[in-house]
């Protein structure tokens, strides 16, 4: 095997073999693990880094193995397969450190730690797939690695969220390995591809490929929590803090809106989708999904609720990106990947920290937060500012390339879509900074928790992961011309998309 | 019809009143004779069936004799339960199933 | 090699009966050592078949058919040896120590002689001699159903046997029709004589084969026999006959539909795949419901059979149905045995047999739970697993002739084995009230847990060596 063969299963490795050491630690030995835990999430990043370069430089990473007669499990790694692996890269290692504190002196540590090794595992492996069925593999493991982070308390609303979430996922993890082999039937199996593959095969019936489409976006669509299938992503909130903010903010939604983007560019090609009349329908589905799941956060008490809400709606902007059919959507879309992760995991994180210091888990209880909490609150203020699309965060460069993608592809209506969403970010996200920033302190706060290690406002390693993750989203905003930013690297993947 | 094929249409005869003893019948003692029934309709079936042109025909009466072993096997076992069971609740009859 | 297959058979049977004269409860040591020289030739075998040598024949006693018996070995039959030695031989490990307590008289020669049968009945090249190990087979799994002693596994072993009786005295009379038909019993023989033309005799032989091996299999709607019988039994005997037992009955069909009966099966290729589908609903729905552990897991046997059934409409040139069949049955055999294994354990661990009882397990028998977790994950059909690979080359299957029922009910039933799979997983994540630990002997449970853990892992690898698999059972095939 050759190096180019080795490196994206070192990838897949490096958080595999942790994971299943982790699994046989005994409790106590937390030093162990720790250790275990950073050095596999360092290892990644670098051999990530390897890649990166690589790619840049031309190189091709790829790896095969025939599990059945013409059925791989192949791994490609190109620049649209690293976007992905180094977002989950970089967030793994911060939100490691992040459950790290956050977890310490709770029960059941290895298994924790374990689950989610294997979770950051299944992530790399769908970004990496080369083919469907590759994907669908590492897809349904991401499921079954996730199941018992969402139980992990154990309590009788934690058994319903994990139910709840295995009802949904499961049935979209159906529908999607019926539209994988109904293809892998019809067309033979075949490696996503620039372009599309489905193109230059003649003679299919176009209903087929249909429902065919119907049937992986419906699958795929679960996870990506796109309206009517977003059910499980507000049940699933009550996983402890570092779980909502690596998965079901970066990690699970984004595999799903991941594949979506793989379907359509990988499978179908953009142009044979669009005059297959796909696109149409997927861009009112993101539309109704990015209103609806916006609405409802205006009525969520529930900080974490309301940001479950508020990634309903954001994550389909990268759906949105995919389905307006141009190369500056395509660039929103895939730029809008990165940041909303950014942005998202740093909300997630801030909240988790209300709520280990002082217990506050509803918006109503945030008044003079930022007071007592400054920098968590300054990070927090600068998610949510990028959310709601301000200007110099990452936020804005999304939205105004899928606006610039929606004008080239004379679908106005998006642009309206657009602005109502930003101005419904507005309504639910400022009356939070508000409340934080301008209301007076309460006497005492709902659960005040000393944290045994860290500054004034609370642990170290509970501060320093947001803080990091608000400096990367404003960084990745006011730099997003230099080169290696996730803007350039998204145009050179839509470069080679529409050659 | 020739002789082999009258023993035959017997076995068959035999076989099927063995059959339904064995699923109809309640007294374990009746089902186990009912089966040993059934199985002697087999080996009849075994040996007539084979037996049409008059020479006899070893390989079956071979088979016969190892069928017999093994029904005697099964009978001996199926009794030895069905004394055991007796012994434990004075019954000869199987008690409804409690399968979940 | 030929010489070495008459030893599959010979070494379990030496091993049952010196365990028999050894005495109650002993043997254990040999049995596990002697099975995994059996274990050896079965891989032996396997790789001289994949070598591309033909299939040996060995001549027992230099006789030769029809007089004499013929042991034949295809890609087929050594996968099923595989099998039951892969099946056998963790599981003897676990009933050692399972067993340690309060030994069972018996079990060690009852294996012996179970897993005897197994061997041979898949080295065995004609009716009359199948016949004969089917019911080695069956014998030894009563005995080993009734081993408890208590009424409710008397009662159940009774089931079994009256069932198994009639099922066995159908195939027997079946035998006899085809014997007195063609004079002759040999599966090669008779493949092309029964193609040739079938006399009615034969085609009520076919009958009565077809519906008394489905009798032994415990396909709907003969399963009643199963779930108390399985799931009565001790863990150990309850692993091995449901993950073996069925199976052999089952490959029996197999080899039939195959060989002699294949023209008439087109006729009634339609029945087996109704009745499976049934089964794989009702099974899985009943095991939904059920409120002990054991009564789940046998549930669950019964609906996992019916996706074995699934295939026979889509036999064909493609050999993808009995990919997915051989498949299946290698999968679910390990499969099952660990979701027994790991049952066993937690009904030792929390002294009752009840599905609400696991809860709080996932804190102090997590190795358990992963290996329940991981079988669960193959009899669901879930990647990476050879439950996975069965289920996709069936749904391929299906879809390339259209049938699209099929992929239905093969879908509802991945999605019901989800439901009672993670109806036990969800009550062991259950926090349980107080937190108190589950007082267990983490020494002597640390053997079966492992072996139960083992099993599981190799279901799971089973879909990673998916080609390996299916070229060994296109040998001779």
């Amino acid at each position: 095997m050759s190096v180019n063969e080795v490196l994206p299963l070192a990838v897949i490795a490096s958080s595999l073999v942790p994971g299943l050491l982790i699994f046989a630690l005994p409790e106590h030995r937390v030093g162990l693990r720790t250790t275990l835990n950073l050095f596999g999430a360092v290892v990644k990043l670098l051999l990530v880094a390897v890649l990166l370069l690589g790619i840049a430089g031309g190189e091709e990473y790829a790896f095969r193995y025939a599990v059945l007669p013409g059925i791989d499990l192949a791994f490609h790694a190109d620049a649209f397969a690293l976007l992905f692996v180094t977002l989950s890269a970089v967030l793994w290692l911060l939100t490691t450190v992040y459950a790290i504190g956050y977890l310490e002196g709770s029960p059941f540590r290895s298994r924790f730690f374990g689950f989610f090794s294997l979770c950051v595992t299944a992530t790399m492996g769908i970004a990496m797939a080369a083919n469907l069925f590759t994907f669908f593999v590492f897809y349904e493991l991401l499921t079954l690695a996730t199941f018992p982070l969402v139980v992990h308390r154990g309590t009788p609303q934690a058994l319903r969220g994990g139910r709840i979430y295995l009802a949904y996922t499961l049935v979209g993890g159906t529908l999607l390995l019926t539209g994988i082999v109904w293809l892998n039937a019809l067309v033979g199996p075949a490696d996503f591809a620039h372009g599309g593959v489905l193109a230059g095969v003649d003679g299919l019936p176009a209903w087929q490929l249909q429902a065919i489409f119907a049937l992986l976006i419906a699958g795929l669509g679960v996870k990506a929590a796109i309206v009517p299938l977003h059910g499980w992503l507000p049940q699933a909130m009550v996983a402890p803090a570092p779980v909502s903010a690596l998965l079901h903010a970066v990690a699970v939604v984004k595999a799903g809106a991941f594949g979506v983007l793989r379907v359509v560019y990988g499978t179908y090609g953009v142009e044979f989708a669009a005059a297959l009349q796909l696109l149409a329908p997927l861009a009112v589905a993101a539309a109704i999904t990015i209103v609806w799941g916006s609405l409802r956060a205006l009525f969520q008490d529930d900080l974490k609720r309301r940001l479950a809400y508020s990634t309903v709606s954001q994550v389909s902007y990268i759906v949105l990106g995919a389905a307006l059919a141009g190369p500056m959507g395509t660039v929103g879309g895939l730029v809008h990947l990165v940041h909303q992760g950014l942005m998202k995991i740093t909300l997630f994180f801030c909240a988790g920290n209300y709520a280990e210091t002082l217990g506050i888990h509803k918006v109503s209880e945030m008044d003079g937060a930022g007071r007592r909490m400054p920098l968590t609150t300054i990070a927090f203020t600068i998610g949510a500012l990028g959310m709601m699309g301000a200007p110099l965060t990452a936020g804005a460069i999304s939205k105004a390339w899928l606006g610039d993608g929606a004008t080239a592809a004379g679908m106005d209506w998006v642009m309206a879509v657009l602005w109502i969403s930003s101005l419904l970010n507005a309504a639910y996200f400022l009356p939070i900074l508000w409340r934080a920033w301008f209301r007076p302190m309460p006497a005492t706060w709902p659960e005040e928790g000393i944290p045994a290690s860290g500054c004034r406002e609370t642990a170290w390693l509970l501060l320093l992961p947001p803080l990091a993750t608000a400096v990367i989203t404003l960084g990745t905003g006011v730099l997003s011309e230099w080169p290696g930013s996730p803007l350039d690297w998204a145009r050179l993947i839509a470069q080679r998309e529409y050659p | 019809m020739s002789t082999g094929l009258i023993f035959a249409c017997v076995g068959v005869v035999l076989f099927a009143m063995g059959m339904a003893g064995v699923l109809l019948l309640e007294h374990l003692l009746r089902r186990i004779l009912a089966f040993n029934l059934m199985g002697s309709g087999a080996f009849l079936v075994m040996v007539g069936f084979a037996q049409r042109m008059d020479v006899p025909d070893p390989v079956p009466q071979a088979m016969v004799l190892t069928g017999i072993v093994v029904a005697v096997a099964a009978t001996a076992l199926a009794l030895a339960l069905a004394r055991r069971l007796h012994a434990l609740t004075g019954k000869y009859t199987l008690p409804p199933a409690a399968d979940d | 090699m030929t010489e070495w297959l008459p030893w599959l058979i010979l070494l379990p049977l030496l091993w049952a009966t010196a365990a028999f004269l050894l005495g109650p409860g002993r043997g254990a040591r040999l049995a596990i050592g002697t099975t995994a020289v059996q274990l050896a030739l079965a891989f032996a075998l396997a790789f001289e078949l994949g070598s591309g040598s033909g299939a040996p024949v060995h001549r027992v006693g230099g006789w030769g058919a029809p007089l004499g018996i013929d042991l034949v070995a295809d890609g087929l039959s050594a996968l099923i040896l595989i099998l039951t030695q892969l099946v056998a031989l963790p599981l003897f490990v676990y009933a050692r120590i399972y067993f340690a307590a309060a030994a069972p008289a018996w079990f060690w020669p009852l294996a012996g002689f179970l897993v005897a049968g197994m061997n041979a009945l898949v080295l065995s090249a004609d009716l009359f001699n199948l016949y004969v190990t089917l019911e080695i087979v069956g014998l030894a799994a009563v005995g080993l159903v009734a081993m408890g002693g208590t009424a409710g596994q008397l009662a159940a072993a009774l089931r079994y046997l009256l069932a198994t009786l009639v099922g066995s005295g159908m195939y027997l009379l079946g035998v006899a029709l085809v014997y007195g038909s063609y004079g002759t019993v040999s599966i090669a023989t008779l493949t092309p004589l029964v193609s040739a033309g079938a006399p009615l005799a034969v085609w009520f032989a076919g009958g009565l084969l077809l519906i008394g091996l489905m009798v032994k299999t415990a396909l709907f709607p003969f399963h009643g026999w199963l779930p108390p019988a399985h799931g009565g039994a001790p863990a150990p005997v309850s692993a091995l006959v449901s993950a073996l037992v069925v199976k052999a009955s089952f490959y029996l069909i197999l080899r039939l539909w195959l060989g002699p009966f294949a023209a008439m099966a087109e006729v009634a290729a339609a029945l087996p795949a109704v009745l499976g589908a049934a089964a794989i609903l009702w099974g899985s729905w009943r095991a939904v419901r059920a409120q002990r552990l054991k009564a789940l897991v046998a549930w669950s046997t019964v609906a996992q059979v019916g996706y074995l059934f699934l295939i026979f409409p889509l036999l064909g040139a493609d050999q993808l149905a009995l990919h997915a069949g051989g498949m299946q049955v290698l999968a679910h055999g390990l499969a099952k045995a660990a979701m027994f294994a790991s049952v066993g354990v937690l009904i030792q661990a929390t002294g009752r047999d009840a599905v609400a009882g696991v809860a709080g397990v996932a804190a102090c028998l997590p190795l358990t739970l992963f290996a329940f977790g991981l079988a669960g994950v193959t009899l669901m059909g879930l990647p990476p697993s050879g439950g996975f690979l069965a289920k996709w080359l069936l749904i391929e299957a299906a879809l390339l002739r259209g049938r699209w029922d099929m992929v239905i009910v093969v879908f509802a039933g991945g999605l019901l084995a989800a439901t009672y799979v993670f109806r036990v997983l969800q009550q062991a994540f259950l926090a349980t009230p107080g937190g108190e630990a589950l007082r267990v002997d983490r020494r002597r449970l640390a053997t079966l847990e492992w072996t139960a853990f083992a099993l599981a892992v190799a279901s799971i690898l089973v879909g990673l060596r998916g080609m390996e698999i299916l070229r060994l059972l296109g040998v001779g095939a």
